[in-house]
Formats: C-alpha cells, sequence, structure tokens
C-alpha cells in the first residue's frame, strides 16, 4: 500500500535555523490500516503527512503507494491518489466559491479539466446526498459561500470533499485541533464513519492521546524524527494513556510533562 | 453643447477602454495578482495592429494577430512569475519594459498615423453613414457584449472554476491535483489578450498609434473595477461584476471628459486618475473605522476612554 523507506528530510541546512525534521523514516501501511499518529511538538507528524503529499521534496529515500514510485513526483500529480485533511479549516477550502463549486472542484480530482460545464446537473443530486450525510444542513445551503460556514462546518467539508473521489491514502493532519470540543468529537466520528463505509487506508496525526489509542487499527509514535514506538492489533487494544505517557517520558527523558498532550483528554 | 459632445465620445472611448479594464478584472480581482505588464501588453495590442493595417492587412485580422500578442505577452510573466519564481509584481514590470522596445521594433517608430489606410471604424461610417463615435459606440458595445459572454461562459467551465479556485486558495488547488501553475499562465495569457485587443480597438478608433499609449493603463483598468464596485456594490453575482467594469470604465471616462471640459491641464490628467483611485481606495476603509467608533459608544453604554465627550 504506502511504503516509506529511509526517508530523511532536514530543514534549512547548513544555517543556525537547521533543522531535522525526519531522521531516517521506514513505515509500510497495509491496505484498510488506519494509523493514528502522535508525539509531541516538533516530532515530525506533520513533516511525514506533508512529505507523502509532496509539499516539499524530500531529502533521501522513497515512498511507493500502491506500487507506485512517487518520491520525486510534484504535489499536484500526487494529489490524484490522496485526500487530505488540514489543520487550517481555511486551508482545505476556497472561502469566494459556493459550497456546490468546491465540491465539484473536489469531485474531479485527478482527472483531466477541459470546457465541459464545472458543476453538472447530475453531481448536484449526488453533492445533495452527501451533504444530507454529514447532518449538518449544509444540503440546504449548497449555493453559499464557503466563507459564511463555520471552522467545524468547513472541516466536515473539506473531509467530504477529499474522500469525493476515493482516495488511495487520506491523510488527516490534526484536522480537529482547531475546532471547540463539540464540533471536534462531531468531525471525528464523521471521519471514524467515512473511513470504516469507504474501506479506506487512513494516517491520521493528533494531539489527543485517548483518540490515538481509541480510533484505526494501528498506533505510531514519533519523537525529534524518529518513529520510536509503533503498535497494532490486540496490543494496540489494550493500551492506556498511561502506557503511552511512560513510552513517551523514556523516550524523551521526563520533558514530556511540559508539552500540550498531557493537557489534551 | 461641447460637454454633451465630450460625454458622447467619453462613452464609446469607455467602452473600448473597458476591454482592458475586463483584463486587468481577470487578474486583479479572479487570480489576485497585480500585473503590470497591462501597460505594455495595451501599448503592445496598438502598436501591432498599427504596423500591421499600414502594412496592408487587413483590420480585422490585424486585431486578431494584435490579441495573440497580448497572450504572448501575457505567457511570459506568466512563465517569470510560476517557473522563474518572480514575484507577480516584478514579472509584470519586467514584461513590461521589455515591450517598449519591442513595440518599437513593431513600429520602426514611435507614433504611427492610420490617415490614409483602412481601419474597422472607417469602413463601417462608409457602410451605415453614421457617425464615427456612434460607430465606435456599436462596435463596442457588440465586442464588449460577446467578451462578457465567453468570460461568463469560460469561468463557469471546469478549467474556469479551476483558475478562480487558484486566485482563491492555491493550497487547496494543489491538493485537488490541478497544476496552479497552468492556471496562472493562462489567466495572465487571457488577461493580456482582452488588454492588447483593447489597445488595437482603442487605435484604430483613435486613428494612430503611440508606443506611450499604454502608460497608466494599469491605473486606469483598477479605477474602473473600483468605481464599478462602488455602483454595484461588491456582492453581485459574477455576470454583473463583469458588466460594472464596463459601466465603470465608461464612467470614468465622463468623469475625465467633464474635468477636462472645465477646463483641467491634460498633463494633469495622470495625477487625477492616481487621486481617484487612492480615494475610491480609502474611502471604505475609513468608513469602516468611522462605523466601528461611532458604534463603540453605544455598546459600551458611554463609558468610552475618552471622558469628557
Amino acid at each position: 500500500m504506502l511504503r516509506i523507506s529511509h526517508v530523511s528530510k532536514t530543514f534549512n541546512p547548513g544555517t543556525v535555523n537547521e533543522k531535522q525534521a525526519l531522521r531516517d523514516i521506514n513505515l509500510h501501511l497495509e491496505p484498510e490500516d488506519f494509523v493514528t499518529i502522535i508525539g509531541g511538538n516538533g516530532a515530525g507528524k506533520s513533516t511525514t503527512l506533508n512529505m507523502i503529499a509532496g509539499v516539499y521534496p524530500i531529502d533521501c529515500g522513497t515512498i511507493f503507494l500502491d506500487g507506485l514510485n512517487i518520491s520525486r513526483q510534484p504535489e499536484y500529480k500526487r494529489a490524484a491518489l490522496l485526500g487530505r485533511v488540514f489543520q487550517d479549516p481555511m486551508m482545505g477550502t476556497a472561502a469566494n466559491m459556493q459550497i456546490v463549486e468546491n465540491l465539484a472542484l473536489a469531485h474531479r480530482r485527478g482527472r483531466r479539466r477541459g470546457l465541459k460545464w464545472g458543476v453538472t446537473k447530475e453531481e448536484k443530486e449526488v453533492f445533495y446526498g452527501e451533504l444530507k450525510r454529514l447532518g449538518l444542513g449544509l444540503e440546504d445551503r449548497m449555493t453559499s459561500k464557503v466563507g459564511l460556514l463555520s471552522g467545524g462546518q468547513r472541516q466536515a467539508l473539506t473531509l467530504l470533499m477529499a474522500t469525493l473521489q476515493k482516495p488511495r491514502l487520506l491523510l488527516l493532519d490534526e484536522h480537529t485541533a482547531a475546532l471547540d470540543p463539540r464540533t471536534a468529537k462531531k468531525v471525528l466520528n464523521l471521519t471514524e464513519e467515512i473511513i470504516a463505509e469507504e474501506k479506506l487506508t487512513a494516517l491520521m496525526v493528533t494531539h489527543n492521546m485517548k483518540d490515538a489509542i481509541r480510533l484505526g487499527n494501528r498506533l505510531v509514535m514519533m519523537h525529534e524524527g524518529h518513529i520510536i514506538y509503533d503498535v497494532r492489533g490486540e496490543e494496540k487494544k489494550k493500551l492506556t494513556v498511561e502506557d503511552l505517557m511512560k513510552k513517551f517520558e523514556d523516550a524523551s527523558g521526563g520533558e514530556f510533562a511540559n508539552d500540550r498532550m498531557i493537557l489534551t483528554d | 453643447m461641447g460637454v454633451l459632445f465630450a460625454i458622447q465620445g467619453a462613452i464609446s472611448q469607455g467602452i473600448l477602454w473597458g476591454i482592458m479594464a475586463l483584463g486587468v478584472y481577470l487578474t486583479y480581482r479572479i487570480l489576485d495578482v497585480a500585473d503590470l505588464t497591462v501597460d505594455g501588453s495595451f501599448a503592445l495590442g496598438g502598436c501591432t495592429c498599427a504596423a500591421l493595417i499600414t502594412a496592408g492587412v487587413n483590420p480585422y485580422l490585424a486585431v486578431l494577430v494584435s490579441i495573440i500578442t497580448g497572450m504572448a505577452a501575457g505567457f511570459i510573466t506568466g512563465v517569470l512569475h510560476t517557473k522563474c519564481e518572480i514575484p507577480a509584481i516584478l514579472a509584470g514590470i519586467l514584461t513590461q519594459i521589455g515591450l517598449y522596445s519591442i513595440n518599437l521594433r513593431i513600429m520602426g517608430r514611435s507614433n504611427t498615423p492610420l490617415l490614409k489606410v483602412p481601419t474597422i471604424f472607417k469602413g463601417l461610417t462608409g457602410l451605415t453613414g453614421l457617425s464615427q463615435n456612434w460607430v465606435s459606440l456599436i462596435v463596442g458595445l457588440i465586442f464588449t457584449a460577446v467578451l462578457i459572454s465567453f468570460l461568463y461562459w469560460f469561468f463557469g467551465t471546469e478549467i474556469g472554476s479551476a483558475i478562480r479556485a487558484t486566485g482563491n486558495n492555491e493550497n487547496m488547488v494543489r491538493s485537488l491535483g490541478m497544476n496552479t501553475n497552468t492556471h496562472k499562465v493562462l489567466g495572465l495569457a487571457i488577461s493580456n489578450g482582452l488588454v492588447a485587443l483593447s489597445g488595437a480597438l482603442v487605435t484604430q478608433s483613435q486613428g494612430y498609434a503611440d508606443v506611450k499609449q499604454g502608460t497608466g493603463a494599469i491605473v486606469i483598468g483598477l479605477a474602473s473595477i473600483i468605481i464599478g464596485e462602488v455602483i454595484f456594490g461588491k456582492k453581485s453575482s459574477f455576470g454583473v461584476k463583469l458588466v460594472s467594469v464596463v459601466v465603470g470604465s465608461v464612467i470614468y471616462r465622463i468623469i475625465v471628459a467633464v474635468v477636462l471640459q472645465m477646463g483641467l491641464n491634460t498633463d494633469d490628467l495622470k495625477l487625477l486618475t492616481a487621486i481617484l483611485v487612492a480615494a475610491a481606495l480609502t474611502v471604505p476603509v475609513l468608513l469602516g473605522k468611522r462605523r466601528q467608533a461611532s458604534s463603540y459608544d453605544p455598546m459600551t453604554g458611554g463609558q468610552t476612554g475618552k471622558g469628557g465627550e
């Protein structure tokens, strides 16, 4: 499915701001794996997702997705295979365009775009049904500008856009971190539902240890650009927040107590 | 009577220049790029058209070639901006400066009169018996109607929607599998094609091309957009917005005609335009601040920091 081998990335090499974000990352995902990634600030969680998506070029190593070498492909080409939801609700949607226009753009991910009309009648019907499933009442506001929606609504819409065209891999980068607890829960439930229904392979970065344990079939912990812990199946199900904190303290030498992970329940 | 005659001329000029303003609208409002190629590509359209007509080419065909040269100019700015990663404003200035020399090369001199050669307007004046002003007006209206319909259709298509999204949220567009660089280059090419078309029509209508005829065009384009927005509001539909740009251009020309009739020196015209645009951009900001300030007192129950007022 996804095979990351020996990938490293250093930002600002040779300057005082040099930062080794990823050090020899190796990760292999099976089809329908739903992996949660946790770790402190600067551990390399988001960088891992950005490397897969091609936001920055990697320094070395290879990334294969479904047998396809995407290591050096530009971001927009890999996007045909990927669905992405970002931490910032503003990043995944076009504020000045209608809900239906945003969905139509997402519906054509990975396809050639020509001079056909941007939104077809059949699509509008499909989108109506999909929006209704979100349960946010957006199906009655299809021609509203996305900029009028709340952060949670925009994030739910981005999630729908990322999965409208079934992605080979869904990348969720702390996509509920900017939302209030109630909305975050709702968006997270939707995420779980969609991943299960569509049988998606997904990578989800989170700061919330309970969510990391509760969701998915596999958990990866990162620290200072390394993967320091990787559990799955029964072993993962038995994990507790205390286990994770212990693991983390061992790796980071006690500095963990200052991290904001401990604050999120 | 002088004023009325001047205003009639202003309306037909405003419509022909309005096509240029439509081009500026594409980059400034849709792509969210300030493209300074415009001054150069407007003159490029005029110079190419004049050179071709004096060489015996059909005036309609000359306009078509002008559009293509304008699109090429926009393409160059687009490549400088996207492939060479030069900031958009600088990329536009580079093309604009380069075009000055190219325009001189095209005409072989700085000014080409179109006195004893056919133009679209002369041809139609002879054919219909209408005055030059009326012909300019009708030709301008036909061109504008066709172009607005074309733009309305184009920005509703898959590619057009993608270009609009690029001006809105590049990050999203890339994450949905589209090459934003292609959209920017395409948008700049179409925009400058429109600008050059406007330059070619203005040249034929005024009867000469001048290498300096594009100076300040970008500011006039911005003035037209802003005047249009002041009148029609910012929340109108896309089709109305396109129409409002042309209406803005006409109103700009009427303002110019009126102040010139009132005795303003033509040398001061560019200063007036600059002040007009600066004022039009400043007024909404100041009004917003005043509204904020005036609603503070009642909402805070009169307990403001400025005691004694």
